[in-house]
Protein backbone atom coordinates (compact mmCIF):
# COMPACT_ATOMS: atom_id res chain seq x y z
CA UNK A 1 0.00 0.00 0.00
CA UNK A 2 1.26 3.69 -0.61
CA UNK A 3 0.21 6.41 2.09
CA UNK A 4 0.11 9.34 0.20
CA UNK A 5 1.00 11.55 3.32
CA UNK A 6 -0.05 15.10 3.19
CA UNK A 7 3.21 16.73 3.06
CA UNK A 8 5.01 14.25 2.33
CA UNK A 9 4.07 12.82 -0.91
CA UNK A 10 3.52 8.77 -1.32
CA UNK A 11 5.26 7.01 1.28
CA UNK A 12 5.34 3.11 1.26
CA UNK A 13 3.38 1.53 3.85
CA UNK A 14 5.82 -0.14 5.76
CA UNK A 15 7.35 3.16 7.27
CA UNK A 16 4.31 3.16 9.51
CA UNK A 17 3.13 1.51 12.50
CA UNK A 18 -1.05 1.37 12.36
CA UNK A 19 -2.83 2.02 15.45
CA UNK A 20 -6.53 1.72 15.04
CA UNK A 21 -10.02 2.86 13.83
CA UNK A 22 -9.70 7.09 14.19
CA UNK A 23 -12.65 6.99 17.14
CA UNK A 24 -9.67 6.58 19.36
CA UNK A 25 -9.50 10.17 18.60
CA UNK A 26 -12.59 11.07 20.62
CA UNK A 27 -10.72 9.53 23.95
CA UNK A 28 -14.05 10.24 26.92
CA UNK A 29 -13.00 13.02 29.66
CA UNK A 30 -11.55 10.20 32.13
CA UNK A 31 -12.49 12.33 34.97
CA UNK A 32 -16.51 12.86 34.04
CA UNK A 33 -16.83 9.40 31.54
CA UNK A 34 -18.82 6.78 32.46
CA UNK A 35 -17.76 3.10 32.77
CA UNK A 36 -19.28 1.79 29.54
CA UNK A 37 -17.88 4.93 28.12
CA UNK A 38 -14.22 4.45 28.59
CA UNK A 39 -15.21 0.22 28.47
CA UNK A 40 -16.15 1.00 25.08
CA UNK A 41 -13.41 2.97 24.24
CA UNK A 42 -10.27 0.93 25.24
CA UNK A 43 -12.03 -2.44 23.99
CA UNK A 44 -14.85 -2.11 21.52
CA UNK A 45 -14.69 -1.64 17.93
CA UNK A 46 -17.26 -1.17 14.67
CA UNK A 47 -14.49 -3.23 12.46
CA UNK A 48 -16.44 -2.64 9.69
CA UNK A 49 -16.18 -4.43 6.14
CA UNK A 50 -15.66 -1.45 3.58
CA UNK A 51 -14.64 2.50 4.48
CA UNK A 52 -12.52 2.48 7.54
CA UNK A 53 -10.88 5.25 8.96
CA UNK A 54 -7.83 4.52 11.29
CA UNK A 55 -4.81 6.50 12.68
CA UNK A 56 -1.16 5.76 11.04
CA UNK A 57 1.85 7.16 12.79
CA UNK A 58 4.56 7.40 10.28
CA UNK A 59 7.82 6.00 12.56
CA UNK A 60 9.94 5.78 9.79
CA UNK A 61 9.63 9.03 8.57
CA UNK A 62 8.45 12.41 10.11
CA UNK A 63 6.98 10.90 12.89
CA UNK A 64 3.27 12.66 12.21
CA UNK A 65 0.36 11.06 12.90
CA UNK A 66 -2.50 10.82 10.17
CA UNK A 67 -5.62 9.58 9.92
CA UNK A 68 -5.87 7.49 6.42
CA UNK A 69 -9.42 6.74 5.01
CA UNK A 70 -9.08 3.18 3.57
CA UNK A 71 -11.31 0.66 2.11
CA UNK A 72 -10.89 -3.05 4.27
CA UNK A 73 -12.10 -5.06 1.37
CA UNK A 74 -9.59 -3.82 -1.65
CA UNK A 75 -6.72 -2.01 0.52
CA UNK A 76 -7.73 1.03 -1.50
CA UNK A 77 -6.19 4.27 0.19
CA UNK A 78 -9.26 6.63 -0.16
CA UNK A 79 -8.02 9.72 1.52
CA UNK A 80 -5.15 10.79 4.04
CA UNK A 81 -5.37 13.45 6.30
CA UNK A 82 -3.11 14.70 9.38
CA UNK A 83 -4.42 13.75 12.08
CA UNK A 84 -3.80 17.29 14.04
CA UNK A 85 -6.23 18.78 11.46
CA UNK A 86 -9.04 16.14 12.04
CA UNK A 87 -9.14 16.22 15.99
CA UNK A 88 -8.55 20.06 15.33
CA UNK A 89 -11.91 19.99 13.33
CA UNK A 90 -13.68 17.97 15.96
CA UNK A 91 -12.78 20.62 19.22
CA UNK A 92 -9.91 17.95 20.53
CA UNK A 93 -7.31 20.37 21.04
CA UNK A 94 -6.37 24.45 21.08
CA UNK B 1 -20.23 -46.25 5.43
CA UNK B 2 -17.75 -47.26 7.77
CA UNK B 3 -14.25 -46.27 5.84
CA UNK B 4 -11.57 -48.87 7.10
CA UNK B 5 -8.59 -51.15 4.92
CA UNK B 6 -11.30 -54.00 4.59
CA UNK B 7 -13.63 -51.47 2.82
CA UNK B 8 -10.77 -50.12 0.44
CA UNK B 9 -10.32 -53.79 -0.59
CA UNK B 10 -13.58 -55.01 -0.76
CA UNK B 11 -14.14 -51.48 -3.20
CA UNK B 12 -11.17 -51.98 -5.30
CA UNK B 13 -12.16 -55.51 -6.04
CA UNK B 14 -15.61 -54.67 -6.97
CA UNK B 15 -14.62 -51.80 -8.72
CA UNK B 16 -15.11 -48.48 -6.63
CA UNK B 17 -18.59 -48.26 -7.46
CA UNK B 18 -20.16 -48.85 -3.60
CA UNK B 19 -18.24 -45.20 -2.32
CA UNK B 20 -21.13 -42.26 -1.81
CA UNK B 21 -20.76 -38.75 -0.94
CA UNK B 22 -19.62 -37.79 2.41
CA UNK B 23 -22.38 -35.68 3.45
CA UNK B 24 -25.83 -35.19 1.94
CA UNK B 25 -26.88 -31.69 0.49
CA UNK B 26 -30.02 -31.25 2.36
CA UNK B 27 -32.62 -28.64 1.92
CA UNK B 28 -33.21 -26.37 5.08
CA UNK B 29 -36.15 -27.36 7.70
CA UNK B 30 -38.20 -24.60 8.64
CA UNK B 31 -37.23 -24.89 11.92
CA UNK B 32 -34.21 -26.59 14.03
CA UNK B 33 -33.62 -27.05 17.95
CA UNK B 34 -29.39 -25.45 17.16
CA UNK B 35 -28.51 -23.31 14.02
CA UNK B 36 -24.73 -22.99 13.52
CA UNK B 37 -23.59 -20.22 11.65
CA UNK B 38 -20.52 -20.91 9.64
CA UNK B 39 -19.27 -24.07 8.34
CA UNK B 40 -15.83 -24.04 9.27
CA UNK B 41 -14.08 -26.09 11.54
CA UNK B 42 -15.36 -24.70 14.51
CA UNK B 43 -18.53 -24.42 13.31
CA UNK B 44 -18.68 -28.72 11.89
CA UNK B 45 -17.05 -29.56 14.79
CA UNK B 46 -19.27 -28.03 17.43
CA UNK B 47 -22.16 -29.84 15.16
CA UNK B 48 -20.14 -33.13 15.18
CA UNK B 49 -19.98 -33.15 19.12
CA UNK B 50 -23.27 -31.74 19.63
CA UNK B 51 -24.28 -34.90 17.63
CA UNK B 52 -22.59 -37.06 19.19
CA UNK B 53 -21.48 -36.35 22.79
CA UNK B 54 -24.69 -34.55 23.80
CA UNK B 55 -27.36 -36.56 21.78
CA UNK B 56 -29.16 -32.97 19.89
CA UNK B 57 -30.72 -34.13 17.00
CA UNK B 58 -32.03 -31.72 14.88
CA UNK B 59 -29.11 -29.32 14.29
CA UNK B 60 -28.44 -27.66 10.75
CA UNK B 61 -24.88 -26.08 10.20
CA UNK B 62 -25.53 -22.42 7.67
CA UNK B 63 -22.29 -21.98 5.46
CA UNK B 64 -22.29 -19.23 3.44
CA UNK B 65 -19.81 -20.70 0.72
CA UNK B 66 -18.69 -24.19 0.86
CA UNK B 67 -17.61 -25.98 4.00
CA UNK B 68 -14.08 -25.05 5.03
CA UNK B 69 -13.73 -22.26 2.40
CA UNK B 70 -12.61 -20.26 5.28
CA UNK B 71 -9.83 -20.45 7.79
CA UNK B 72 -9.53 -24.17 8.09
CA UNK B 73 -8.66 -24.47 4.57
CA UNK B 74 -5.98 -21.40 5.03
CA UNK B 75 -3.80 -21.64 8.10
CA UNK B 76 -0.38 -23.48 8.47
CA UNK B 77 -2.18 -26.78 10.12
CA UNK B 78 -0.04 -26.68 13.40
CA UNK B 79 -1.79 -28.25 16.79
CA UNK B 80 0.11 -27.89 19.86
CA UNK B 81 -0.51 -26.63 23.67
CA UNK B 82 2.36 -24.58 24.58
CA UNK B 83 0.69 -21.36 26.31
CA UNK B 84 1.39 -19.94 29.67
CA UNK B 85 -1.62 -19.04 31.48
CA UNK B 86 -4.00 -20.93 33.30
CA UNK B 87 -7.42 -19.47 31.22
CA UNK B 88 -5.83 -20.92 27.85
CA UNK B 89 -3.26 -23.54 28.34
CA UNK B 90 -5.95 -26.52 29.67
CA UNK B 91 -8.15 -25.83 26.92
CA UNK B 92 -5.47 -25.99 24.42
CA UNK B 93 -4.08 -29.41 26.16
CA UNK B 94 -7.83 -30.55 25.97
CA UNK B 95 -7.82 -29.86 22.21
CA UNK B 96 -4.74 -31.72 21.71
CA UNK B 97 -5.81 -35.16 23.81
CA UNK B 98 -8.85 -34.59 21.66
CA UNK B 99 -6.99 -34.42 18.34
CA UNK B 100 -4.70 -37.24 19.32
CA UNK B 101 -7.97 -39.84 19.20
CA UNK B 102 -9.61 -37.64 16.39
CA UNK B 103 -9.11 -39.77 13.25
CA UNK B 104 -10.44 -42.99 15.38
CA UNK B 105 -13.40 -41.39 16.66
CA UNK B 106 -14.35 -39.88 13.40
CA UNK B 107 -13.42 -42.41 11.31
CA UNK B 108 -11.64 -40.10 8.84
CA UNK B 109 -8.02 -39.70 7.86
CA UNK B 110 -6.92 -36.35 9.31
CA UNK B 111 -2.91 -37.53 8.84
CA UNK B 112 -2.84 -36.35 12.15
CA UNK B 113 1.23 -36.36 13.00
CA UNK B 114 3.09 -35.80 16.23
CA UNK B 115 5.99 -34.92 14.84
CA UNK B 116 6.97 -32.39 17.45
CA UNK B 117 7.77 -28.12 18.07
CA UNK B 118 10.12 -26.97 18.56
CA UNK B 119 10.47 -23.12 20.05
CA UNK B 120 13.82 -21.90 19.42
CA UNK B 121 15.57 -19.67 22.34
CA UNK B 122 18.75 -17.29 21.83
CA UNK B 123 19.04 -15.85 25.35
CA UNK B 124 19.35 -16.72 29.10
CA UNK B 125 15.84 -14.45 29.91
CA UNK B 126 14.42 -16.34 27.12
CA UNK B 127 15.28 -19.57 28.04
CA UNK B 128 14.09 -18.57 31.42
CA UNK B 129 10.77 -17.60 30.21
CA UNK B 130 10.91 -21.16 27.93
CA UNK B 131 11.53 -22.82 31.44
CA UNK B 132 8.15 -21.21 32.73
CA UNK B 133 5.85 -21.70 30.25
CA UNK B 134 7.25 -25.29 29.73
CA UNK B 135 6.08 -25.76 33.29
CA UNK B 136 3.15 -24.34 32.77
CA UNK B 137 2.46 -26.88 30.79
CA UNK B 138 3.35 -29.79 32.60
CA UNK B 139 0.62 -28.56 34.94
CA UNK B 140 -1.98 -28.80 32.80
CA UNK B 141 -1.05 -32.52 31.81
CA UNK B 142 0.49 -31.29 28.65
CA UNK B 143 4.56 -32.59 27.64
CA UNK B 144 7.21 -30.24 27.86
CA UNK B 145 11.22 -30.59 26.99
CA UNK B 146 14.14 -28.10 27.73
CA UNK B 147 16.83 -28.27 25.20
CA UNK B 148 20.41 -26.98 25.37
CA UNK B 149 22.47 -25.96 22.56
CA UNK B 150 23.95 -29.12 21.94
CA UNK B 151 20.78 -31.20 21.63
CA UNK B 152 18.69 -28.60 19.26
CA UNK B 153 21.92 -28.90 16.69
CA UNK B 154 21.75 -32.59 16.86
CA UNK B 155 17.73 -32.48 15.76
CA UNK B 156 18.45 -30.15 13.37
CA UNK B 157 21.82 -28.80 12.06
CA UNK B 158 20.96 -26.76 9.20
CA UNK B 159 19.69 -23.75 11.45
CA UNK B 160 22.03 -20.88 12.02
CA UNK B 161 23.49 -21.83 15.41
CA UNK B 162 26.23 -19.64 16.04
CA UNK B 163 24.57 -16.48 14.39
CA UNK B 164 26.14 -13.71 15.79
CA UNK B 165 23.19 -11.72 16.68
CA UNK B 166 20.56 -14.27 17.62
CA UNK B 167 22.57 -17.68 18.58
CA UNK B 168 20.70 -20.69 19.25
CA UNK B 169 20.43 -21.06 23.39
CA UNK B 170 18.21 -24.25 23.39
CA UNK B 171 14.60 -24.72 22.77
CA UNK B 172 11.34 -25.87 24.17
CA UNK B 173 10.10 -28.98 22.78
CA UNK B 174 6.68 -30.54 22.96
CA UNK B 175 6.95 -33.92 21.30
CA UNK B 176 3.30 -34.19 21.16
CA UNK B 177 2.71 -31.30 18.44
CA UNK B 178 2.66 -31.64 15.10
CA UNK B 179 0.30 -30.91 11.96
CA UNK B 180 -2.71 -32.01 10.54
CA UNK B 181 -4.49 -31.96 7.60
CA UNK B 182 -6.34 -29.01 7.04
CA UNK B 183 -9.06 -29.59 4.53
CA UNK B 184 -9.86 -33.61 5.94
CA UNK B 185 -10.82 -31.90 9.61
CA UNK B 186 -13.47 -30.17 7.89
CA UNK B 187 -14.62 -33.09 6.05
CA UNK B 188 -14.22 -35.24 8.55
CA UNK B 189 -16.29 -33.28 10.83
CA UNK B 190 -18.86 -32.51 8.53
CA UNK B 191 -19.40 -36.47 7.81
CA UNK B 192 -19.48 -37.63 11.17
CA UNK B 193 -22.17 -34.66 11.60
CA UNK B 194 -24.31 -35.69 8.65
CA UNK B 195 -24.28 -39.50 9.92
CA UNK B 196 -25.65 -38.30 12.84
CA UNK B 197 -28.28 -36.64 11.68
CA UNK B 198 -27.29 -32.71 11.05
CA UNK B 199 -28.10 -30.80 8.31
CA UNK B 200 -25.09 -29.42 6.78
CA UNK B 201 -26.74 -26.50 4.46
CA UNK B 202 -24.45 -24.87 2.00
CA UNK B 203 -24.81 -21.53 -0.24
CA UNK B 204 -26.75 -20.25 2.68
CA UNK B 205 -25.19 -16.70 4.29
CA UNK B 206 -27.33 -15.54 7.20
CA UNK B 207 -28.68 -12.07 6.49
CA UNK B 208 -30.57 -10.81 9.31
CA UNK B 209 -31.53 -12.39 13.38
CA UNK B 210 -35.02 -12.87 14.01
CA UNK B 211 -34.55 -10.87 17.51
CA UNK B 212 -37.75 -9.83 19.52
CA UNK B 213 -37.87 -8.91 23.07
CA UNK B 214 -34.34 -9.86 23.52
CA UNK B 215 -34.78 -12.76 22.44
CA UNK B 216 -33.34 -14.78 19.70
CA UNK B 217 -36.00 -17.09 17.53
CA UNK B 218 -34.33 -17.87 14.27
CA UNK B 219 -32.36 -16.33 11.44
CA UNK B 220 -33.22 -15.18 8.14
CA UNK B 221 -30.85 -16.35 4.80
CA UNK B 222 -30.43 -16.80 1.29
CA UNK B 223 -32.55 -19.13 1.80
CA UNK B 224 -35.43 -17.98 3.89
CA UNK B 225 -35.74 -18.20 7.74
CA UNK B 226 -35.14 -20.58 9.55
CA UNK B 227 -36.69 -20.74 13.07
CA UNK B 228 -34.46 -21.80 15.81
CA UNK B 229 -34.52 -22.54 19.84
CA UNK B 230 -30.61 -21.48 19.97
CA UNK B 231 -28.41 -19.59 17.13
CA UNK B 232 -24.50 -20.33 17.69
CA UNK B 233 -22.03 -17.72 15.75
CA UNK B 234 -18.90 -19.28 14.43
CA UNK B 235 -17.48 -17.33 11.69
CA UNK B 236 -13.99 -16.36 13.39
CA UNK B 237 -12.76 -13.77 10.66
CA UNK B 238 -16.24 -12.27 10.39
CA UNK B 239 -17.29 -11.96 13.52
CA UNK B 240 -17.54 -8.32 13.73
CA UNK B 241 -19.66 -8.56 10.22
CA UNK B 242 -22.27 -11.03 11.68
CA UNK B 243 -22.68 -10.07 14.68
CA UNK B 244 -23.72 -6.37 13.81
CA UNK B 245 -26.74 -7.82 12.10
CA UNK B 246 -27.70 -8.86 16.07
CA UNK B 247 -26.72 -5.29 16.66
CA UNK B 248 -23.81 -6.16 18.90
CA UNK B 249 -20.41 -4.52 18.24
CA UNK B 250 -17.47 -7.19 19.27
CA UNK B 251 -13.80 -6.28 21.08
CA UNK B 252 -12.52 -7.84 17.68
CA UNK B 253 -10.70 -6.59 14.55
CA UNK B 254 -10.20 -8.42 11.38
CA UNK B 255 -6.81 -8.60 10.53
CA UNK B 256 -4.74 -10.65 7.47
CA UNK B 257 -2.19 -13.18 8.02
CA UNK B 258 -0.26 -14.64 5.67
CA UNK B 259 0.98 -18.09 5.20
CA UNK B 260 3.83 -19.20 2.44
CA UNK B 261 4.38 -22.90 0.77
CA UNK B 262 7.44 -23.40 -0.98
CA UNK B 263 8.11 -26.27 -4.09
CA UNK B 264 8.04 -29.87 -2.75
CA UNK B 265 11.45 -31.42 -1.40
CA UNK B 266 13.12 -33.67 0.17
CA UNK B 267 12.55 -34.60 3.97
CA UNK B 268 14.24 -32.52 5.58
CA UNK B 269 12.43 -30.84 8.72
CA UNK B 270 11.68 -33.31 11.58
CA UNK B 271 8.98 -31.50 12.90
CA UNK B 272 7.78 -27.47 13.22
CA UNK B 273 10.40 -25.29 13.98
CA UNK B 274 9.38 -21.38 15.42
CA UNK B 275 12.31 -18.62 15.36
CA UNK B 276 12.58 -16.73 18.76
CA UNK B 277 13.55 -13.71 17.93
CA UNK B 278 11.79 -12.62 14.87
CA UNK B 279 8.28 -14.19 13.78
CA UNK B 280 9.04 -17.20 12.02
CA UNK B 281 8.02 -20.92 11.75
CA UNK B 282 7.97 -23.65 9.26
CA UNK B 283 7.36 -27.17 9.20
CA UNK B 284 7.28 -29.65 6.11
CA UNK B 285 4.22 -31.05 5.19
CA UNK B 286 3.61 -34.35 3.57
CA UNK B 287 3.93 -33.79 -0.02
CA UNK B 288 7.50 -31.84 0.55
CA UNK B 289 6.37 -28.46 0.35
CA UNK B 290 7.91 -25.79 3.26
CA UNK B 291 5.30 -24.41 4.73
CA UNK B 292 5.88 -21.22 6.56
CA UNK B 293 4.34 -17.77 8.52
CA UNK B 294 5.19 -14.78 10.40
CA UNK B 295 2.97 -11.89 11.93
CA UNK B 296 -0.34 -10.85 10.70
CA UNK B 297 -0.03 -7.69 8.36
CA UNK B 298 -1.19 -5.22 11.07
CA UNK B 299 -4.18 -3.05 9.20
CA UNK B 300 -7.80 -3.88 10.02
CA UNK B 301 -8.99 -6.16 6.43
CA UNK B 302 -11.45 -8.09 5.00
CA UNK B 303 -9.28 -8.81 1.74
CA UNK B 304 -7.67 -12.88 2.25
CA UNK B 305 -4.34 -11.03 0.78
CA UNK B 306 -1.22 -9.03 2.60
CA UNK B 307 0.87 -6.92 1.09
CA UNK B 308 4.44 -7.34 0.62
CA UNK B 309 6.53 -5.81 3.67
CA UNK B 310 5.45 -8.88 5.45
CA UNK B 311 6.64 -11.04 3.22
CA UNK B 312 9.86 -9.31 3.47
CA UNK B 313 9.53 -9.76 6.99
CA UNK B 314 8.63 -13.23 7.11
CA UNK B 315 11.71 -13.97 4.50
CA UNK B 316 13.84 -12.44 6.53
CA UNK B 317 13.18 -14.40 9.43
CA UNK B 318 13.39 -17.43 7.42
CA UNK B 319 17.06 -17.12 6.60
CA UNK B 320 17.87 -15.62 9.67
CA UNK B 321 17.51 -19.04 11.25
CA UNK B 322 17.68 -21.70 8.59
CA UNK B 323 19.85 -20.03 5.75
CA UNK B 324 19.30 -22.72 3.27
CA UNK B 325 15.66 -21.75 2.76
CA UNK B 326 17.16 -19.35 0.69
CA UNK B 327 17.57 -22.27 -2.28
CA UNK B 328 14.25 -22.70 -2.20
CA UNK B 329 12.02 -21.55 -4.30
CA UNK B 330 8.40 -19.95 -3.41
CA UNK B 331 5.34 -22.10 -4.71
CA UNK B 332 2.31 -20.05 -2.88
CA UNK B 333 1.53 -17.38 -0.86
CA UNK B 334 -1.99 -16.98 0.60
CA UNK B 335 -3.91 -14.82 3.20
CA UNK B 336 -6.42 -15.93 5.85
CA UNK B 337 -8.44 -13.44 7.83
CA UNK B 338 -8.32 -13.29 11.24
CA UNK B 339 -10.41 -12.15 14.44
CA UNK B 340 -7.72 -10.39 17.01
CA UNK B 341 -9.36 -10.03 19.98
CA UNK B 342 -8.13 -7.07 22.52
CA UNK B 343 -6.29 -9.49 24.61
CA UNK B 344 -5.18 -11.96 21.99
CA UNK B 345 -7.59 -14.72 23.32
CA UNK B 346 -11.01 -16.57 22.14
CA UNK B 347 -14.54 -15.92 23.33
CA UNK B 348 -17.07 -19.18 23.66
CA UNK B 349 -19.89 -17.14 25.47
CA UNK B 350 -23.28 -16.90 25.29
CA UNK B 351 -24.63 -12.82 24.31
CA UNK B 352 -27.30 -10.55 25.77
CA UNK B 353 -29.17 -11.48 23.46
CA UNK B 354 -31.29 -14.80 24.98
CA UNK B 355 -30.24 -17.66 22.62
CA UNK B 356 -27.83 -16.49 20.68
CA UNK B 357 -24.11 -17.17 21.69
CA UNK B 358 -20.89 -16.09 20.21
CA UNK B 359 -17.46 -18.01 19.43
CA UNK B 360 -15.23 -15.46 17.61
CA UNK B 361 -11.76 -14.01 18.67
CA UNK B 362 -9.22 -16.60 17.47
CA UNK B 363 -6.81 -14.54 16.73
CA UNK B 364 -4.02 -16.51 14.59
CA UNK B 365 -4.42 -19.64 16.95
CA UNK B 366 -7.66 -21.24 15.41
CA UNK B 367 -7.15 -23.98 13.50
CA UNK B 368 -5.02 -26.17 17.08
CA UNK B 369 -8.45 -25.55 18.88
CA UNK B 370 -11.08 -26.59 16.31
CA UNK B 371 -11.48 -29.62 18.23
CA UNK B 372 -11.82 -28.56 21.84
CA UNK B 373 -13.50 -25.37 20.37
CA UNK B 374 -16.07 -27.43 19.09
CA UNK B 375 -16.31 -29.31 21.89
CA UNK B 376 -16.66 -26.59 24.72
CA UNK B 377 -19.42 -24.65 22.45
CA UNK B 378 -21.23 -27.99 22.08
CA UNK B 379 -21.04 -28.15 26.07
CA UNK B 380 -22.38 -24.65 26.34
CA UNK B 381 -25.21 -24.88 23.82
CA UNK B 382 -26.04 -28.43 25.41
CA UNK B 383 -26.26 -28.12 29.26
CA UNK B 384 -26.28 -24.14 29.26
CA UNK B 385 -22.87 -24.33 30.87
CA UNK B 386 -19.12 -23.42 30.66
CA UNK B 387 -16.96 -26.37 29.63
CA UNK B 388 -14.53 -26.86 32.87
CA UNK B 389 -11.57 -25.40 30.44
CA UNK B 390 -13.14 -22.92 28.29
CA UNK B 391 -14.53 -21.12 31.71
CA UNK B 392 -12.54 -18.15 30.83
CA UNK B 393 -13.13 -17.50 27.16
CA UNK B 394 -16.29 -14.23 28.44
CA UNK B 395 -17.06 -12.12 26.17
CA UNK B 396 -17.33 -9.46 29.03
CA UNK B 397 -13.82 -10.53 30.55
CA UNK B 398 -12.87 -6.68 29.74
CA UNK B 399 -15.55 -5.41 31.82
CA UNK B 400 -14.00 -7.62 34.88
CA UNK B 401 -10.49 -7.64 34.08
CA UNK B 402 -9.98 -11.07 33.57
CA UNK B 403 -8.11 -10.37 31.11
CA UNK B 404 -6.02 -13.60 29.18
CA UNK B 405 -3.23 -11.58 27.44
CA UNK B 406 -0.52 -14.11 26.88
CA UNK B 407 1.61 -11.38 25.50
CA UNK B 408 0.84 -8.70 28.34
CA UNK B 409 0.67 -5.59 24.91
CA UNK B 410 -2.77 -4.57 26.54
CA UNK B 411 -5.48 -3.85 23.96
CA UNK B 412 -3.41 -3.78 20.62
CA UNK B 413 -5.04 -6.15 18.50
CA UNK B 414 -2.43 -6.23 15.61
CA UNK B 415 0.38 -6.60 18.41
CA UNK B 416 -1.04 -9.96 20.07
Amino acid sequence: MIINHPLLGPRDSAEFVVLGDACLIDRPDGMNATFEELHDYAYVRDNPAGEHRELWYHEQGDRSWLVVTRSTLTHEVIKVDLARDVARARGRSR
Amino acid sequence: MRYSALRILKEGLTGNRGWQPAWREPEPKPEYDIVIIGGGGHGLSTAYYLAKEFGERKVAVLEKGWLGSGNVGRNTTIIRSNYLLEGNQPFYEFSLKLWEGLEQDFNYNAMVSQRGILNLCHSDPQRDAFVRRGNAMRLSGADSVILGPDEVRRMCPYLDHESARFPITGALWQPRGGTVRHDAVAWGYARGADQRGVDIIQNCEVTGFDIRDGRCLGVETAKGPIKARKVAMCVAGSSSRVAALAGMRLPIESHVLQAFVSEGLKPVLPGVITFGAGHFYVSQSDKGGLVFGGDIDGYNTYAQRGNLPVVEDVCEGGMAIMPMIGRARLLRMWGGVMDMSMDGSPFIDRTHVEGLYLNAGWCYGGFKATPASGYCYAHLLATGQSHETARSFRLDRFRLGAMIDEKGVGAQPNLH
